[in-house]
């Protein structure tokens, strides 16, 4: 896109540049929120059709105008900020869950050469920002200064950090077979990965258990049903959502939903191909990369949504375990097995 | 030209935030400060080119380390009039600390301006291979030159983890249950309930 503002435009090329990546993340961001409030709507009706209900259906055609009308409703709300609260963080809170939550979409292919920000440690820049999410969720809770929100502050620092690390070793496994952090390198090295003719590391005997750890961890990163313990409406209100009204839940709102969204591009990109289709096969590359990607990213919310609808909660004591005793163990053993492998088939020779 | 506004902007936010995490009155405040100096520190190392660096900065620093000193911040509820009233019973010990810390920059100093010493010409050991990432570079010299070193300080680092668990580890079974989780998953329906056809009043055999 530089080129374009360059040649066409007649600008010098920092001005160029400038120009471009504030349109790059305008093409990210706004598309990204429009998304995020159809995939709301895709939510409930899923939830809706699996309890036998008819879910949103009165806002537009087929209730498709639903999210925009509660947004709507939210932004004409008043604001109300409890006098206990600490107001400065109690505020800052949310815009951070909402920022972290688009900043990880820089480096997230689209296509072939369709990324923000190609850089060579796009992964870890992920694994960075992902980590960042939980400040929203730890200040909102203690600025608050109420017990329910506290709890769930707590709870979450607890949940995000401990899923973090088996996540850390599942991106290991990945990049050891894929040789590069850089997230199009790892959709290259996936073309023909099963057989010759599949693309993707789900179809490799070895990854395969890595990409079902994290899914799991994924949902549990993102504090989806079975893990949302963090807003556990049984037992905390709403979590650290308790105080919260108006825009500055919307905003809550919003991150979590393009946090999910990223989580599932990131099982796309890392174990499905990305924008690759699924079979190395020459009419399937006719239909480009991006409808490829955004099916992908569509099947994973469906499978997230699923598991929202049909999944009792998890006890807080089960989480932990789960994390710290299944998932991390096994997930080590898996990076000390697969670098094995893959030293004894030569395969950084 | 953009290098020199990112860089002043990075380093005087650092500096900002770092004299902030002082300054703060209420701890978790400072934590965030600290927080905000990690991150302009991230900055500053990408602009040198170390982004490998930068990222695991704001991973393990960022994303780890301040979380858990925020959690005990929050958990702690720090009572700054008891601290203040330490604060005159601590003061000599401070002016000794801080005396030492000035002796040290006067020396410094003096040892600057009397010249450098002679610590060898760069011969560009220390520089990036050639063609390869900051990954690359670091993993080979990690894992090629100083790969003893570096188990040693895992091994530190593992020893120092075993410490710290024997030291906070309690006994615990005399008072609370244990819960199997391997026999309560292999149980099945057949195990645990039964169905029986009680007489009327005769009630059932537990």
């Amino acid at each position: 896109m530089t080129a374009f503002f360059e040649n066409q435009l007649h600008m010098n090329s920092d001005w160029a540049w400038f120009v471009a990546t504030i349109c790059g993340i305008l093409l990210i961001a706004l598309p990204l929120m429009l998304a995020v409030a159809m995939i709301i709507y895709a939510d409930r009706k899923i939830w809706a059709a699996m309890a036998l209900r008819r879910g949103p259906n009165v806002v537009g055609p087929f209730g498709l105008l639903q999210s925009f009308a509660d947004g709507l409703k939210v932004f004409l709300q008043e604001t109300i900020i409890p006098s206990a609260a600490n107001k400065g963080l109690f505020l800052i809170a949310p815009i951070v869950t909402f920022t972290v939550a688009l900043m990880a979409w820089a480096v997230i292919p689209f296509n072939s050469g369709a990324v923000l920000a190609d850089i060579n440690v796009g992964l870890l820049y992920i694994l960075a920002i992902s980590s960042l999410g939980v400040y929203g969720v730890v200040i909102s809770g203690w600025a608050s200064n109420s017990k329910y929100p506290f709890f769930s502050a707590m709870r979450a620092a607890a949940q995000m950090i401990s899923y973090e690390v088996s996540i850390g070793f599942i991106l290991i496994c990945v990049v050891l077979w894929a040789g590069s952090f850089n997230l199009n390198a790892i959709i290259e090295a996936q073309r023909g990965h099963g057989l010759g003719i599949v693309n993707g590391f789900w179809f490799n005997v070895l990854l395969f258990p890595m990409w079902v750890v994290f899914l799991i961890s994924s949902m549990a990163e993102t504090a989806r049903t079975p893990f949302d313990l963090t807003e556990a409406e049984s037992e905390l209100v709403a979590g650290y959502q308790t105080e919260y009204s108006s825009m500055s839940f919307a905003l809550f709102w919003l991150g979590e939903y393009a946090n999910v969204l990223l989580m599932c591009a990131l099982n796309a990109i890392l174990f499905f191909g990305g924008w690759l289709p699924p079979l190395d096969w020459a009419p399937l590359y006719w239909i480009p990369g991006w409808i490829w990607f955004f099916a992908k990213i569509l099947f994973f919310f469906f499978i997230f949504s699923w598991v929202k609808a049909t999944v009792p909660r998890y006890r807080y004591d089960q989480l932990m375990r789960l994390g710290w005793k299944i998932f991390l163990p096994f997930s080590l053993l898996w990076v000390v097995l697969i670098s094995g492998y893959l030293m004894a088939t030569g395969h950084f020779s | 030209m953009i290098q020199a506004i990112a860089f002043y902007l990075f380093a005087v936010l650092m500096i900002a935030s770092g004299a902030l995490t002082i300054l703060a009155r209420n701890p978790v405040h400072s934590v965030l400060w600290l927080i905000l100096a990690f991150f302009n520190a991230a900055g500053l190392m990408i602009i040198v080119g170390a982004e490998f660096i930068a990222m695991l900065l704001v991973i393990v620093y960022v994303g780890a380390v301040a979380v858990l000193f925020l959690f005990v911040v929050m958990m702690l509820n720090i009572d700054f009039a008891e601290l203040r009233a330490g604060f005159v019973r601590n003061f000599p010990l401070g002016i000794a600390v801080a005396l030492v810390l000035i002796a040290e920059l006067v020396l410094g100093i003096g040892a600057y301006r009397a010249g450098a010493l002679q610590l060898g010409i760069p011969d560009g050991a220390a520089a990036a291979l050639p063609g390869r990432g900051n990954i690359d570079s670091i993993g080979a010299v990690l894992y090629g030159k100083y790969l003893f070193l570096f188990e040693t300080a895992g091994l530190i680092l593992l020893v120092a983890m075993v410490g710290a668990i024997v030291l906070t580890h309690r006994e615990r079974r005399a008072y609370r249950g244990q819960q199997d989780i391997a026999r309560q998953n292999a149980r099945k329906p057949s195990e645990a309930t039964v169905n029986t056809r009680p007489e009327v009043g005769g009630g059932v055999q537990l």
